[in-house]
């Protein structure tokens, strides 16, 4: 690699985690995360597409050192370098990733409605939470939490409400300030936006990407929305399958994608006055107890060749920060002309 | 449906060690259909006998084969409690559809008689019951009144099911294209409730026949139709265990355990079998 | 505040309809009897000759007036309020003259001793020990603990209550196996009565305890099982909060929520098994009152202790209802 690894915040290396499950004598291993490589730098937006099951959900919670049986690491590391310590996620012992949870990394959940306790006081909540990695108690907690819901205009009497007493878009501010008010240098955001209404989701985004200026963090951003993506991310990555597809800075991916997936997402955005109808990709994602050989793509894939069926197609640099995975990914910009003849963004 | 069967027995341990328990008792009690002694007799055999060749249970102290007498109890005992158990279901099931679906002032008054019967303690107005009735009192009324006592707890769990399925998509469609209230409850309805049925079928079952081993035991029921519990009250009143004719006491009480064991196996591990969140998790272990 | 108010004078009423109704039952039940109870009471009452006439007079006077058939139906009911609301349903017959609701009234402390006791013991320590298992699902000690408990739960009180009458009569005579407290000591607040009390006390309500801790166990274990995998808790736990606090905070708060209402639904059978495991062990409760008068035909008995009875368990639900919107700040909002 030849960039510069000091402002590296998240290493990736080979990163296999897998559903492994037995149950009345039958096993099943789903191979979630297949073999991720990739890296996140300080103070940067990076945001994660793909489609239902492709396994992005699967690589967040090993990122945020959430996974439960019968996820597994299988194989592979997952380095944190923070200021003032390294973590390799899979080797790390309890005691360590304790010492980081919610100081250093933090994690919005998808969905306010269910992630507040509901017979708990947001005040008491936000110790639950905060105290410990703040370090403060009493008075000096209090005044610290209030101070950061101020930065996201919520009143102070929010603190002793319950969440049923508060409005969904209230619910999701307090819960954006509860992941931030211990200035984490990495937060996760696991698809805050979906299921908010536009005006809501607009308000949200500019929250996170405020907060994420003001704190110097990096935020990891997984929606199925590509519009999202635009709007907030330096830099996209997509997976398929399991695997990353494609990687490269917001712009390129949008304007010239090298991989013929990526074509598609970008190209069904809809714009205004544009009537043609795109085709649609045929077949569905797969089975990751059963993926396809070789790329994993191949069966939905138009420029499929002989050749995608039997070898996997490595990360090859394709451009300044830009890789992508395919084996034809020359020929993907005239797909690309063709999908949206007018234009990818308008 | 086999399958299900086959999958339950070989992985899951409790279902299997319930389903030999409640097999081995029911076949003991369907014994009775051929016994060759006739039950209600007493002094017909040597009594005090302890277990042999002859008597493979011993006799007791009246003068009965005790394979035989517990033979036809259980069996007695066993259909009690499927009566009451079905009777109180069909109560429940009317009741909770009825009460949930159709809401309303329905709802209200089924749910205060819900609670009344719910707040009334059993045991009292059964031995009320026996102290008015007396010897008018048969197996068939006591399970009636234990059906009317069976059904509230059963009915609540059901009612809040088909307060759900009121609003759901399925029963919109049925009501728009002229379906009556009768039709939705008993054909789109009942079959999300058949699971608590079956699982509440057997925890009822269970407790019947404990309501009705606790009468007999105090000589409150009919004693001259054997039933497990009229068997511990003779048992009892003979002093058995003084005397020393332990078997008496002994065999009955381990085949009690055995039974109530085994229905209750069953009823748990259908319960965790049906339920799709218990079936993740184990896929998890 | 004024909300919850609101939902005790609810509730209050609904108390005392049911209380009306499930008495009113009773009444009923009584009417079932194909034969005349006041002259079989009598008959009863006249076959021990060492009773005063004027006594014998009051009983006719009282039982005729409550279930006498020389009276309209309507009439016998509204003089069966009457003398309830009086705590007056005549004198009981096992205990001559006194009056039927006085040895209920003695009765009943050592009823309610015992299972006010029990039941907050199972209920607790069930619980507790649910959510635990429910919290650890691995722990092997939990594991057999859940299976121990499953045996003996589906067990009949009276049957479980015998096995241990037997085992600790016969076999290891160490506990007191008869009575409320031993014969040769004098009530009062002295420590050797109280001492006597609880040893008296401890079969009893090992007994309940045993057939009771079960159902608690095995419910809470599912419960938490399921809230375990709701957001909130697997959000607190990647959030690195205290285990602790999340057990007790997020778990069994919200796990207890139906538990509570379980527990109001529950205590119905739960007196019943109360009284059936006092004629067990002759604990002098209002459950071997209960037996003797009906072995004794003793009308006015019985039905003072199922109107007590009906009355004790609907209060008692009333007073855990009360509990709900202390622990459910949503049920507040209604």
């Amino acid at each position: 690699m030849t960039h510069d690894t000091k402002n590296d915040l998240l290493t990736v290396e080979g990163l296999k985690a897998y559903y492994q499950m037995s149950y009345f004598g039958v096993n099943r291993e789903v191979r979630a995360v297949d073999d991720i490589t990739m890296t996140i730098k300080r103070n940067e937006v990076y945001g994660i597409a793909g489609e239902s099951s492709s396994g992005k959900t699967s690589f967040i919670k090993v990122l945020a050192a959430a996974m439960r049986p019968p996820l597994r690491i299988v194989d592979g590391s997952v380095k944190y370098q923070f200021k003032d310590r390294k973590v390799d996620i899979a080797k790390a012992s309890e005691k360590e990733i304790e010492a980081i949870r919610w100081s250093h990394l933090s994690y919005i959940m998808q969905g306010s409605m269910s992630v507040l306790n509901p017979v708990r006081r947001i005040g008491k909540t936000f110790h639950d939470f905060a105290a410990k990695p703040l370090g403060l108690s009493g008075k000096a907690f209090e005044d610290r939490v209030i101070a950061h819901l101020a930065r996201l205009k919520l009143p102070p009497e929010v603190l002793r409400a319950y969440p049923h007493e508060l409005s969904g878009g209230m619910r999701q501010r307090v819960t954006i300030g509860l992941a931030t008010v211990c200035h984490p240098e990495f937060i996760i955001a696991d698809e805050p936006t979906t299921a908010l209404d536009v005006v809501v989701q607009k308000e949200v985004l500019n929250l996170i990407r405020d907060i994420q200026k003001e704190m110097g963090a990096s935020v990891i951003f997984v929606t199925h929305d590509m519009s999202v993506h635009a709007n907030v991310a330096d830099r996209v990555g997509i997976i398929y399958a399991g695997r990353l597809v494609e990687e490269g800075p917001t712009r390129e991916m949008f304007f010239a994608p090298k991989h013929p997936y990526t074509a598609h997402l970008v190209a069904s955005l809809p714009r205004i006055g544009d009537t043609t109808q795109r085709p649609a990709l045929e077949g569905r994602p797969p089975n990751l107890s059963d993926p396809p050989a070789g790329c994993r793509f191949h069966p939905r894939c138009p420029l499929a060749v002989d050749k995608c069926k039997k070898d996997v197609p490595p990360m090859e640099t394709v451009g300044p920060e830009h890789r992508t995975a395919c084996w034809r990914w020359r020929d993907v910009e005239p797909l690309v002309k063709a999908a949206a003849p007018h234009g990818v963004m308008a | 449906m086999f399958s299900v069967f086959r999958d339950l027995i070989r992985y899951n341990l409790e279902f299997a060690v319930g389903m030999v328990l409640v097999t081995f008792v029911v076949v003991f009690a369907a014994l009775s259909f051929v016994s060759p002694v006739d039950p209600t007799l007493i002094y017909m055999a040597v009594p005090d006998q302890p277990p042999s060749a002859q008597y493979w249970f011993g006799t007791n102290s009246r003068g009965q084969d005790l394979f035989w007498q517990l033979s036809a109890a259980f069996r007695n005992s066993l259909i009690f409690g499927i009566t009451v158990a079905v009777l109180s279901r069909i109560i429940s099931i009317a009741v909770g559809l009825a009460s949930g679906y159709i809401g309303g002032w329905v709802d209200r008054v089924l749910m205060f008689i819900n609670d009344i019967f719910v707040a009334v303690p059993i045991f009292p107005i059964l031995v009320l019951f026996y102290f008015v009735l007396r010897n008018n009192m048969d197996s068939f009324t006591l399970a009636l009144i234990m059906a009317c006592f069976g059904w509230p707890f059963d009915a609540r769990l059901i009612r809040s099911v088909a307060v759900g399925l009121k609003h759901r998509e399925f029963t919109r469609h049925a009501v728009f294209s002229g379906m009556s209230t009768r039709k939705v409850l008993l054909e789109e309805h009942l079959p999300y409730v058949m699971p608590i049925v079956f699982a509440t079928f057997m925890n009822n079952m269970l407790w019947s026949i404990g309501l009705e081993v606790t009468l007999a035991v105090l000589g409150f029921t009919n004693l001259n139709n054997p039933t497990i519990g009229t068997v511990l009250y003779w048992a009892n009143s003979h002093s058995a265990m003084v005397v020393g004719v332990w078997w008496w006491i002994f065999i009955p009480v381990v085949l009690i355990v055995m039974t109530f064991l085994g229905l209750f196996l069953l009823a748990v591990s259908m319960n965790e079998y049906i339920d799709p969140r218990s079936r993740l998790r184990r896929m998890g272990a | 505040m004024q909300g919850y108010l609101w939902f005790v004078s609810k509730r209050l009423l609904q108390l005392l309809a049911v209380i009306f109704c499930g008495i009113s039952a009773t009444f009923l039940v009584t009417h079932l009897s194909p034969i005349d109870p006041v002259e079989q009471v009598l008959g009863r009452l006249s076959g021990r000759s060492n009773l005063p006439p004027a006594a014998i007079e009051a009983t006719r006077v009282a039982l005729t007036e409550m279930y006498g058939t020389n009276e309209p139906i309507l009439q016998q009911y509204i003089n069966f309020w009457l003398r309830l609301v009086r705590g007056d349903l005549g004198p009981s017959l096992l205990a001559f003259p006194t009056p039927a609701m006085e040895l209920v009234g003695r009765a009943m402390p050592w009823t309610l001793g015992l299972l006010v006791t029990s039941t907050l013991i199972t209920f607790v320590v069930g619980n507790l020990l649910g959510a635990l298992a429910g919290y650890n699902p691995d722990n092997k000690f939990f594991k057999a603990f859940g299976l121990i408990s499953m045996g003996i739960q589906p067990i009949p009180y009276y049957v479980v209550a015998f096995i241990l009458l037997i085992i600790f009569g016969y076999f290891l005579p160490i506990l007191p196996i008869n009575g409320g407290f031993a014969m040769d000591v004098r009530p009062g607040f002295t420590w050797p009565f109280i001492s006597s009390v609880l040893q008296h006390s401890i079969l009893p309500a090992t007994s309940l305890v045993l057939v009771g801790f079960g159902g608690w166990f095995l419910g809470m274990r599912a419960l938490v099982s399921n809230v375990v995998n709701d957001d909130y808790v697997t959000y607190a736990e990647l959030a690195g909060v205290k285990r602790d606090t999340i057990v007790g905070g997020y778990v069994i708060r919200n796990a207890m929520v139906p538990q509570l209402t379980a527990l109001a639904m529950a205590l119905g059978g739960v007196f019943s098994g109360t009284i059936i495991t006092e004629q067990v062990f002759n604990y002098p409760g209002i459950g071997s009152l209960l037996v003797d008068a009906v072995n004794w035909g003793d009308y006015s008995l019985v039905l003072a202790v199922s109107t007590v009875s009906i009355t004790a368990v609907a209060g008692a639900i009333f007073i855990v209802d009360l509990l709900h919107p202390l622990l459910d700040p949503r049920v507040r909002a209604e």
